[in-house]
């Protein structure tokens, strides 16, 4: 083996004498730094074994010295949450609304608690600043479909809209022109009205008496006469210039010609009672609340 | 048997496998005439075409062969066997960009949600596990197979063992490559990462590996060499231990003989023990001993260098086979694992930094005395590189384990972002530099069709790669500390959707990283075709040895 080693010209380290298709090995020893750093991870490690759980037994393992356990140091983590606000959280539940808004302390934890829930179960429609998105209410500003006031969100949340639920709100825009009630011509007149309402721009040769008229025979009676909308039907009020789908014709005339039923899950049952109340004070406070 | 007049007559391999393929088409098309589901059905008929094509190549081989089978030496040397290593040379950069390009699809599909546009085929909960499995199996399986044929006939100075079996072998396993693959997009999967293979898959895949296994120890065995070559020690232990790996992760039991469906054995925290202990060590033999094979051979190679240290190579490589069979449980920190089992894949994957790194130290200082050639051969420079991103891989890997560094890390990008460090550049690299060797060799060419692409082809990936790993450590990072971040109430401080909008720049970066490394890979793909189309020959006779260096 050693008969046909040599010196390496380069290195001036002598081979192995092994050869294989032409490749060579030297007789390097091993670095210094890497056997000392090899061991030194060896001495680690079983520095560790002894300390922490490492070993197993027959039906048992080692417990290491530090008597380390990952489920303590869980059991620990809660009880510090309990610690910080377990007393508050059962007041929570406890309070009525109108009490949360008079304590500072509740009212601070209802929203905290909000926000969480709001991130893991709303964002996904309304958008994780509560923004909306076309379909889906923004819920930062004072325009509410079925009112704005904590018992009046916290419903909603509860039962939600169109959504099966027995006490959900109820009511639909009804399509006017899928179902033959008004003709292509009057929802193009309709549309540029309601356009008209928020001061926007109709399109030309519109008429404006017919408009009203249409109008007041066909979309008063849920959008009210002056078109100020009605919370009990969930109509919207259609002078506030806030849109749900759009304010451009071609999305009106839609709108007008295939209804709208969008579509608000109910919580109740999913989410406990203290956490819907939470989340009712969170979308209150995030700036329209009435 | 030098006579002529010899009479032909088939070999037992041939007649054997000829018959043993007939049956199986026979058996296949009963499966699929009685499949319970359409996924089944289609692999038992590609399966049968497959059988009844086999068939037929074998006869077909047969009565155009001369009655002598190809001579182990001609003129005192080996006759080598390149036949398998050309396709699986061939099947490695295909199956690479196919790859490579699919990760490019669901890293896009990852940025903008929208392009999966509502197909169930190409979901990214599909197209996944087929980029993985394209990647590490496919291409890196290839490249593996392909390297390990041409390096242990070359190190043994003899013929590759058996006349069919190492057709069947780079065959078979691109057809379970094919099975494996067409399986996902039809929504065939038994649901464990890097084993998504159905039981069928699984059991092929079990038969073409003992067939690798044998072909493979059967060179070794006949070898002219009086001593067995490292490479050959880390091939050795990739095929050894993938095949224990496959069979301890795999045992299922089909819902019924016809179908898809199967169930695994274990259950509950067995089950994700025996999924990290395979799937850590798919990375520690597949991707890691296979590769440092190729590195082993391929680097002193071309740098015409001897390896560095014999004795580092004996003891890194030892060390390392003990301490990676270890190191899975670091998968599953803070899970339901016991905390033992916890505490031992931890320590175990910092005593394995310094056995990693012997490959690096090995590989590096292998150039001492041929570090100018860097400048002038991109081939080396990517060899060299790979080394690099394998130490720095080995370094972080021994890091993420630590439990303190995982509970950050943990389920974040800043993994994927370790992947890549070490799919993209270890990987990656050292086979597309075994590749630029690997083919002017087996098509007996004097060089590459062009070093200026390689160049070029170095210099995008490495820029690919370095946006990528960058990306996502940042992200990475960023995630697990919002995912951590508690408000004084002991709330959650940001939802689950605000990080992932957090996420959505890095994500775009990883994905242009990846762009430029697939237009690297077909920048490859054109030289190597070249070089096979246009190539000037070698003067030396095909069956000649390298001349001695």
């Amino acid at each position: 083996m050693t008969d046909h080693s040599e010196i390496d010209s380069v290195s001036g380290k002598s081979t192995t004498g092994h050869e294989w298709d032409g490749i060579k090995e030297l007789n390097t020893p091993l670095p210094r730094w890497w056997v000392m750093t090899f061991y030194l991870t060896i001495i680690w490690a079983i520095g560790y074994w002894v300390v922490y759980p490492a070993w197993p037994l027959i039906s048992s393992n080692t417990t290491g010295v530090f008597g380390y356990s990952s489920r303590a140091d869980v059991a620990v983590e809660l009880a510090n949450l309990e610690k910080v606000r377990g007393d508050k959280m059962v007041a929570l539940g406890k309070a009525s609304l109108a009490d949360i808004e008079k304590d500072p302390a509740l009212l601070a934890l209802a929203r905290a608690k909000g926000k969480t829930v709001f991130g893991d179960n709303c964002a996904p429609c309304h958008g994780s600043g509560a923004a909306g998105a076309k379909g889906y209410p923004n819920l930062n500003d004072d325009d509410w479909l079925w009112g704005g006031t904590l018992d009046q969100i916290m419903a909603t949340i509860q039962y939600g809209a169109r959504s099966g639920h027995a006490k959900g709100h109820e009511g639909q825009m009804l399509a006017f022109g899928k179902d033959g009630v008004l003709k292509a011509d009057e929802i193009v007149t309709v549309a540029n009205y309601v356009r008209a309402l928020s001061g926007l721009s109709t399109r030309q040769g519109y008429d404006a008496a017919k408009g009203t008229k249409l109008f007041a025979d066909n979309c008063a009676s849920c959008h009210g006469d002056a078109g100020k909308g009605n919370q009990d039907m969930g109509a919207p009020n259609l002078t506030d210039k806030i849109w749900l789908y759009g304010s451009d014709e071609s999305t009106l005339i839609e709108t007008i010609s295939n209804g709208r039923a969008g579509v608000m899950p109910a919580w109740e049952g999913r989410l406990d009672p203290a956490t819907i109340k939470a989340m009712a004070v969170y979308v209150h406070s995030l700036g329209g609340g009435k | 048997m030098s006579q002529p007049s010899i009479s032909k007559s088939m070999t037992i391999g041939e007649s054997g496998l000829a018959a043993v393929f007939a049956v199986t088409a026979f058996l296949c098309v009963i499966a699929a005439a009685k499949a319970l589901d359409a996924p089944f059905a289609f692999h038992a008929s590609l399966a049968a075409a497959a059988s009844l094509a086999s068939v037929f190549v074998i006869l077909n081989n047969y009565f155009g062969r001369p009655a002598a089978l190809p001579p182990q030496e001609i003129n005192g040397r080996p006759n080598y066997n390149m036949g398998p290593i050309k396709f699986t040379a061939f099947m490695a950069v295909f199956w690479g960009i196919a790859g490579f390009l699919v990760g490019l699809i669901i890293a896009s599909q990852l940025a903008w949600p929208a392009l999966n546009f509502d197909l169930q085929w190409i979901q990214f909960g599909r197209l996944r596990p087929l980029h993985t499995s394209a990647v590490i199996f496919a291409f890196g399986g290839n490249v593996l197979i392909g390297t390990s044929l041409y390096v242990v006939q070359k190190s043994c100075r003899a013929r590759l063992a058996g006349y069919l079996a190492p057709w069947f072998v780079v065959v078979g396993y691109n057809f379970f490559i094919v099975i494996a693959g067409t399986g996902y997009l039809l929504g065939v999967t038994q649901s464990k990462e890097y084993a998504e293979p159905e039981w069928y898959a699984d059991l092929w895949l079990t038969i073409v590996w003992v067939a690798y296994l044998l072909v493979f120890l059967a060179t070794v065995i006949k070898r002219k060499e009086p001593h067995i070559f490292v490479a050959n020690w880390f091939y050795l232990a990739f095929i050894v231990t993938i095949a224990v790996l496959h069979l301890g992760n795999n045992p299922a039991l089909p819902v019924s003989l016809f179908g898809s469906k199967s169930y695994i054995a274990w259950g509950g925290i067995q089950d994700a023990m025996f999924q990290w202990w395979y799937g850590h060590n798919a990375v520690g033999f597949f991707l890691t001993a296979g590769f440092l094979a190729i590195m082993y051979y391929f680097v002193p190679k071309r740098a015409e260098r001897p390896v560095y240290s014999y004795r580092l190579s004996i003891v890194h490589f030892w060390a390392l086979i003990f301490l990676y069979i270890w190191a899975g449980p670091h998968h599953l920190h803070y899970t339901a694992l016991p905390d033992w089992t916890q505490t031992l894949g931890m320590t175990f994957s910092v005593m394995l930094w310094m056995p990693s790194w012997g490959g690096m130290i090995n590989g590096l200082m292998t150039l001492s005395g041929a570090w100018d050639k860097l400048r002038t051969d991109p081939v080396l420079r990517m060899l060299v590189v790979s080394v690099a991103f394998y130490g720095m891989s080995t370094f972080e890997g021994p890091m993420m384990s630590i439990k303190v560094v995982n509970s950050l890390s943990h389920y974040t990008d800043w993994t994927i972002g370790h992947v890549h460090s070490g799919a993209l550049g270890w990987v990656g690299f050292v086979s597309f530099g075994a590749l630029y060797c690997l083919v002017p060799w087996v098509w007996n060419r004097k060089g590459l069709y062009s070093l200026k692409l390689v160049n070029w082809h170095f210099w995008i990936a490495t820029l690919g790669i370095v946006l990528y790993i960058s990306a996502m450590w940042v992200s990475g990072i960023l995630q697990g500390l919002m995912w951590r971040a508690y408000t004084s109430l002991g709330f959650l401080e940001y939802s689950f959707i605000e990080t992932v909008e957090a996420m959505h720049p890095f994500y775009i970066i990883r994905a242009a990283g990846g762009a430029l490394f697939l237009i690297g890979s077909l920048i490859m793909a054109y030289n190597l075709w070249m070089t096979v189309r246009v190539g000037e020959a070698e003067v030396q006779a095909p069956v000649a040895l390298q001349p001695a260096e």
